[in-house]
């Protein structure tokens, strides 16, 4: 799913689940290589937890506020504070295993 | 069950052996590790490979190519090699489990270089990038620095022009490794300026960066350079710590393979038999998505004949 700088808040921040935000932009490769991953890891959680993408190009806001200058960025939300931050292609399994755990 | 391959890496070197691989019908396995798709995907306009007369993008040539290995069967599994044990049939180890196989193609690339210093691992995607493609666009109207002196150093701050207000090129030596033509571009750029006999000592800031400390290596002073991007252009190291005391790699890191004298014979084959090499962990030299392709042909095909035999 994608969430906007207007429906960040809603989706993100007010979730009752842990939330995975993927920061990405269309020109960024390592983001291409990221986006298939993202979809993976939401199949594998099913009803457990949230994963969002963020276009970062056309919703600036967000990630000015979490001060994010370097994408793929992976923040995963709890309770509408980070609890989880990752920088870079980061795995399937290294993130199922952090919201799996967040989610209990 | 065991493998035919198990191919490490997934830029075009990994990509074509495993689309060889595969059409000879081995049971092909790529583990593409911490970087799936290599250097392609932090490049934008690819024009010197053949067969796209209008240019591709790279992180597009680099899926296309994992499409197409898919299309023959080859299994793809984003793990990350820990160890291999040599023993008949080969134990390749990830952080998820073991995978046993006859053979094994090399193919691991390289990535791009720090400078080692704990404050660049501090400010690490909060100032500090080694990609300028992915990251530059954080950087509109700041002061940025790029580190290196070759063709990339100079790409890079051509390139960080479009967001940066300044771009400053700080440079160790006072002659480049970068291309006349590449070098006399920047100069030309009135936002950018070239600092030589600089090296970089510390990278500073709060949350954020918001310098540079740099030591004039010739007058010995030190001042510190105002920037909130650092983009490091110095290199590239071949990913091969996991292969230590397993294969041969000369001193650089690279895998040393046998280059028969006899262009009959297998010219990928490492010093242990059954394991092959290909793409930029073997070539400090020309490192080009085209000739890591070529070399990735070469592999499956040294590695087709070796299982004929054994």
């Amino acid at each position: 799913m994608d969430v906007t700088d207007q429906s960040f808040e809603q989706e993100v921040l007010k979730s009752d689940k842990p939330v995975l935000v993927d920061f990405w932009a269309v020109w960024c490769g390592p983001c291409q290589v990221q986006g298939p991953i993202v979809e993976d890891v939401a199949k594998d959680l099913g009803e457990k937890a949230k994963v969002v993408k963020l276009n970062v190009d056309e919703n600036p806001m967000y990630a000015q506020q979490y001060g994010i200058m370097s994408i793929p960025t992976l923040m995963i939300f709890k309770n509408g504070t980070v609890a989880k931050q990752f920088i870079g292609v980061t795995s399937k399994d290294t993130l199922v295993a952090e919201l799996t755990h967040l989610a209990n | 069950m065991v493998y035919d391959v198990v191919i490490i890496g997934s830029g075009p070197a990994g990509y074509t052996a495993a689309l060889y691989a595969s059409r000879a019908f081995l049971k092909t396995l790529i583990l593409s590790g911490r970087e799936p798709g290599g250097q392609l995907t932090t490049t934008t306009e690819v024009d010197n490979f053949p067969g796209f007369p209008k240019g591709i993008l790279g992180p597009q040539l680099v899926t296309d190519m994992k499409a197409q290995v898919e299309r023959f069967g080859a299994e793809i599994k984003q793990e990350t090699v820990t160890t291999i044990d040599k023993g008949s049939p080969f134990t390749v180890t990830t952080e998820n489990g073991s995978y046993q196989t006859r053979t094994i193609i090399v193919s691991t690339g390289a990535s791009a270089m720090y400078l080692g210093l704990p404050s660049e691992e501090t400010f690490r995607g909060k100032g500090v990038s080694a990609c300028a493609t992915c990251d530059g666009f954080f950087f509109r109207g700041k002061d940025v620095v790029v580190v290196g002196g070759g063709d990339t150093a100079m790409e890079e701050a051509t390139f960080l022009t479009k967001f940066a207000s300044r771009v400053t090129i700080i440079h160790r030596r006072d002659t480049f490794r970068a291309s006349a033509i590449m070098v006399d571009r920047a100069k030309k750029d009135p936002k950018i300026t070239i600092l030589t006999n600089k090296v970089i000592e510390e990278i500073v800031g709060d949350t954020a960066v918001t310098g540079v400390r740099i030591k004039d290596s010739v007058t010995g002073d030190v001042t510190t350079h105002p920037a909130q991007g650092v983009f490091l252009a110095i290199g590239h190291k071949p990913s091969t710590d996991f292969l230590k005391g397993v294969i041969d790699l000369d001193p650089k890191g690279y895998v040393v393979v046998k280059r028969s004298e006899s262009a009959l014979e297998p010219q990928t084959e490492t010093n242990v038999p059954g394991i092959f090499a290909a793409g930029d962990c073997v070539d400090p030299r020309y490192r080009q998505a085209i000739v890591a392709a070529g070399q990735g042909c070469m592999a499956a095909m040294d590695a087709e004949k070796y299982l004929e035999k054994h």
